[in-house]
């Protein structure tokens, strides 16, 4: 057991690793100090002060959140003084802001406001300070920076530099300029920023917030001529409940289609279908590559790795752009979708491609960047009109006047719609890998993987980096050059672990064949588009669910999706065929840093 | 609270007396911890302005185990009204040098920085001089201990000392959370010493004379001789040393005007005393001792010199704490609008509360300091503020 450390909080006595703060303590005792710049996820600041407690023997107030206990250590954490001095603190910071509540995008889900109500900052008796003349930056398709919003606390700062290790944003200038902003001050599309959203998912205000397009889709279902079509991303499924009534970690698959249903979506259908997809597409990518590497002694890129995740396509773009042979050249799940839309789904449903507005629904901020990249109009049309997030989806059910907690199931429509546990498990950190695995090996040697109920427990979890290796025997006679292979396998999730395992590359060190990396902490489940607050007690809530839908799928390997089987047989013809390599498929392009 | 007579002393800016690194040559040839308990017994406190003693710096650090420790000279002189770093480092910097060598041979650290302000780039070449003499005898004499000098980029907020260490690090220059303190994991997560320029001259003396010897200089309180930089409506404006322990009456008696209203005594950090506190007042006790003494005559408008000092720490705040970055702004519109008249009087008190609230939660000294001058103003020179 580590040393331990005894110290007494508000009279009750509490013991406590040594190491930890003063404001984990108190919470083990149950006693709730307010926080602003603190996030479980990233390192002590100490910056915003809210968290201040009395501490015997001190004559000044002592940061909580900054301040390791010790033993013996008297605390107070609701003085006179202490009050006194985080209203004050709460009525600085409502002094530098813009306090416009009522137009917020956060509102009734942010941290300033709660707090400000908390400590009554009313008929705020400072000055305003907030700065003049400040425009918001509306530059990126994904992320809208408004510095009228911002309190300074350094989250965004701190998520882009360790969970991310992009460092798009920094503090800049100091005291009464003191601000958060690019490089160079440049606009957000101007900088490394990968879109991945986990800014605003750490951010405690509005001044971090996804570019919002719901105005435009409620607009397309207004539209008789247009024929508006939504497909939902497996994560969206385990998170949407949050924001709507459900305790987080609840599953709302069919009340979720409902609602999009009553909202006046034309078609509701399933991004999990074109995860089942992207599985065939990909696995068969992975053997050919393998295939050229073994038999044909060609010089591929090995280890290949997965590029459904847009945060981690544009970081490897700026970062690693000398390396992008390895990424996949298969679309993601969502890009796929959007192709076959305006083309196999207008031409079963004898729809003019040209009147359907497809939507994207993803857990995810980078999606929408995504849906503007330049060449995705594989379709002849821009193939995704418009991607929401989680948080999007989950404020037009409320626009809706939608009872959700009391809505009834439904099933997705078809065609498109129906999908295995393994386009459902895209959405937690591995599951690509699983989903891969699954139909994999079972090409190769005609038997299903070697796991218990197919669940490849080693590629689960939130490590940041995990490994798995699997032996191929008794192959196929069409892949009998992969006999005896043990194959390795890496999952990385947070562009920091993503780092490690590319300057392994970089340095030719890795040691693998097949690697599957997300951008955001957790998987997709963790995406920049979901519902605030994201931290690891959450991320794991909303992974179980993802695991509970998988088992409760009765089919769960792609490529036992009877759409799937069908789509080939009546459209693509085959996997890499010629309208995939059309449709499904794409290129990558070498970025600068700045 | 006693006081003594204001005398003028030639301690610290006495010059050389003895051959090049003699003193650290001494100091050398006795045990390590006879030279720290010289330094406790001496009562030598910090110079910088937070006065902490000297000798139980040194002792922290000398117990902490680790496998490289190093020592800083804190030269990035910023505090307004300050100047006597600087006249140090042009005319005796060996004491200097040699305070931070026996500093670095007590403790066991092989490495160490001057952090030098920016604006005393033209000092370099001068300094470096003498560090060639240093490092020749420190070889001479085996002792391991490298002196570099490290520029500043001109921020204020980095003579604190963990803002210090961040930027030398290559970080903004940001105070860090205390505890853990740069003696524990200071430059590279190492124990480091941080002292300012005068208190390793001090220390260099100290040795020279013996603790006793030291100690006849001064007060119980404050021990041995201060420099004092001397600016303002005063006709002997410069760096002047003093015993420590006399009354700021004698002092404003023999440099001020003879009208003299007021002296801000530690810089802008430091507490500003009105005339009629200056019998009560002995320099350097329950205020900071950094040395930075400005006089005020009656053609001042405390109001304005009020308002200098908020615009530059609102200006100079590194801006990562809200009681600071925001404080700072507040204080300065507000005496604005009271002047104004958009505020009423009344909110000077509202005004005084919150630099107690600075005081109070600010993460570094001078977030904490502002509430000396402002509330020693404020109260003090109330009417200059509303009329």
């Amino acid at each position: 057991m580590a040393e331990q450390v005894k110290l007494n909080i508000d009279g009750v006595d509490v013991q406590v690793e040594k190491g930890q703060s003063i404001l984990d303590a108190a919470k083990k005792v149950n006693i709730r100090i307010p926080t602003l710049c603190h996030h479980e996820d990233l390192c002590v600041a100490g910056n915003c002060r809210v968290c201040v407690v009395e501490q015997e023997g001190k004559n000044t107030l002592t940061p909580s959140c900054a301040t390791p206990a010790e033993e013996g250590m008297v605390i107070k954490t609701s003085t006179p003084k202490v009050r006194r001095a985080r209203k004050d603190l709460m009525a600085l910071l409502v002094s530098e802001h813009n306090t416009q509540c009522t137009t917020c995008y956060r509102s009734t889900n942010c941290e300033l406001q709660d707090l400000a109500a908390e400590y009554n900052v009313d008929n705020n008796i400072y000055l305003s300070v907030l700065k003049e003349n400040l425009e918001i930056d509306k530059s990126s398709w994904s992320i809208e920076k408004d510095d009228s919003k911002c309190i300074r606390c350094q989250r965004c700062v701190r998520t882009c530099a360790e969970l991310q290790h992009v460092n798009a944003l920094a503090v800049t200038e100091r005291g009464r300029d003191m601000r958060i902003s690019t490089f160079m001050h440049l606009p957000m599309n101007e900088i490394v920023c990968t879109n991945c959203g986990q800014c605003i998912t750490h951010c405690p205000t509005g001044a971090l917030t996804e570019r919002r397009y719901y105005d435009e889709i409620w607009e397309a279902i207004d539209d008789p001529e247009k024929h508006v079509v939504i497909n939902t991303a497996p994560s969206v499924r385990v998170a949407l409940g949050e924001m709507l009534g459900f305790p987080v970690g609840t599953r709302v698959t069919g009340k979720m289609v409902t609602a999009l249903k009553k909202m006046g979506f034309d078609s509701v259908l399933d991004t999990d279908f074109s995860a089942d997809l992207t599985i065939i597409e990909e696995a068969n990518e992975l053997l050919v590559r393998l295939k050229d590497a073994l038999v044909h002694k060609k010089d591929v890129a090995l280890p290949m790795i997965t590029s459904c995740s847009p945060g981690w396509v544009k970081f490897i773009e700026h970062m690693y752009p000398e390396h992008l042979a390895h990424l996949s050249s298969c679309k993601s799940p969502q890009q796929m979708f959007g192709a076959l839309t305006k083309t196999y789904y207008a031409e079963k449903k004898g729809i003019d491609p040209s009147k359907i507005v497809s939507v994207a629904g993803m857990p995810c901020a980078a999606k929408k960047y995504e849906a503007n990249r330049p060449e995705m109009r594989d379709s002849g049309y821009h193939d995704v009109d418009a991607g929401l997030t989680t948080r999007e989806i989950g404020h037009m059910i409320k626009q809706s006047g939608i009872n959700f907690l009391e809505l009834e199931d439904s099933e997705f429509d078809s065609i498109m719609g129906e999908s295995t546990g393994a386009g459902v498990i895209f959405g937690a950190t591995g599951g690509v890998m699983e989903a891969a695995l699954r139909t994999a090996y079972f090409v190769i040697t005609g038997r299903p993987v070697p796991f218990d109920n197919l669940n490849i427990t080693p590629v689960r979890g939130l490590k940041g980096i995990k490994e798995t290796s699997i032996k191929f025997e008794n192959c196929l006679p069409e892949y009998s050059f992969l006999e005896g292979v043990e194959a390795k396998f890496a999952i990385a999730h947070g562009l920091i672990n993503a780092r490690q395992i590319m300057d392994q590359i970089v340095a030719g060190e890795s040691p693998y064949h097949f690697i599957e990396i997300m951008a955001c902490p957790g998987g997709c489940i963790g995406g920049g588009g979901q519902p605030i607050p994201t931290n690891d007690e959450i991320r794991k809530k909303r992974i179980q669910a993802i695991y509970d839908e998988d088992m409760n799928k009765p089919i769960r390997m792609s490529h036992e999706n009877p759409e799937i089987i069908k789509i080939y047989e009546d459209f693509l013809e085959k996997p890499l065929g010629e309208k995939s390599h059309h449709l499904l498929h794409t290129k990558y392009r070498k970025r600068k840093r700045y | 609270m006693s006081n003594i007579k204001l005398r003028k002393v030639d301690v610290i800016f006495s010059p050389y007396s003895v051959a090049p690194y003699e003193i650290l040559k001494n100091a050398m040839k006795r045990s390590k911890d006879e030279v720290v308990q010289e330094l406790i017994d001496s009562g030598l406190r910090g110079r910088g302005g937070a006065g902490f003693p000297t000798g139980l710096k040194w002792k922290f650090a000398k117990q902490q185990e680790s496998d490289q420790k190093y020592v800083i000279c804190n030269a990035d002189e910023g505090e307004p009204g300050t100047f006597k770093d600087r006249k140090l480092l042009v005319e005796v910097p060996r004491k200097v040098i040699s305070g931070m060598a026996i500093c670095a041979w007590a403790v066991g650290a092989s490495k160490g920085y001057i952090y030098l302000r920016r604006e005393y780039r033209y000092l370099v070449s001068h300094i470096e001089e003498e560090l060639e003499l240093y490092h020749k005898f420190a070889k001479e004499a085996g002792l391991d201990f490298k002196i570099e000098i490290f520029m500043g980029a001109g921020a204020y907020i980095c003579g604190e000392e963990t803002a210090l260490i961040e930027s030398m690090e290559g970080r903004r220059g940001e105070p860090r959370n205390k505890p853990p303190f740069p003696i524990k994991n200071g430059y590279l997560g190492k124990p480091t010493v941080v002292n300012n320029v005068e208190t390793f001259a001090s220390a260099t003396m100290v040795c020279r004379m013996g603790a006793d010897e030291y100690k006849k200089l001064g007060t119980d309180d404050q021990r041995g001789s201060k420099l004092f930089s001397i600016s303002g409506d005063s006709p002997k404006k410069g760096v002047h040393e003093l015993e420590l322990g006399m009354s700021l009456e004698d002092f404003a008696n023999e440099f001020g005007d003879g009208d003299t209203k007021a002296v801000q005594v530690g810089g802008v950090a430091g507490f500003c005393i009105p005339k009629k506190q200056f019998k009560t007042t002995i320099i350097g006790e329950g205020n900071t001792t950094g040395g930075s003494t400005m006089i005020f005559n009656s053609t001042r408008s405390m109001y304005n010199v009020l308002h200098n000092y908020l615009d530059f720490f609102a200006e100079e705040s590194c801006g990562q704490c809200t009681p600071c970055r925001v404080g700072t702004q507040q204080l300065l519109k507000g005496i604005e609008a009271v002047k104004s008249k958009k505020k009423p009087p009344e909110y000077l008190d509202q005004l005084v509360k919150l630099a107690e609230t600075m005081r109070l939660t600010s993460k570094c000294g001078l977030g904490q300091s502002v509430t000396n001058s402002f509330s020693s103003i404020v109260k003090n020179f109330r009417e200059e503020m509303i009329y």
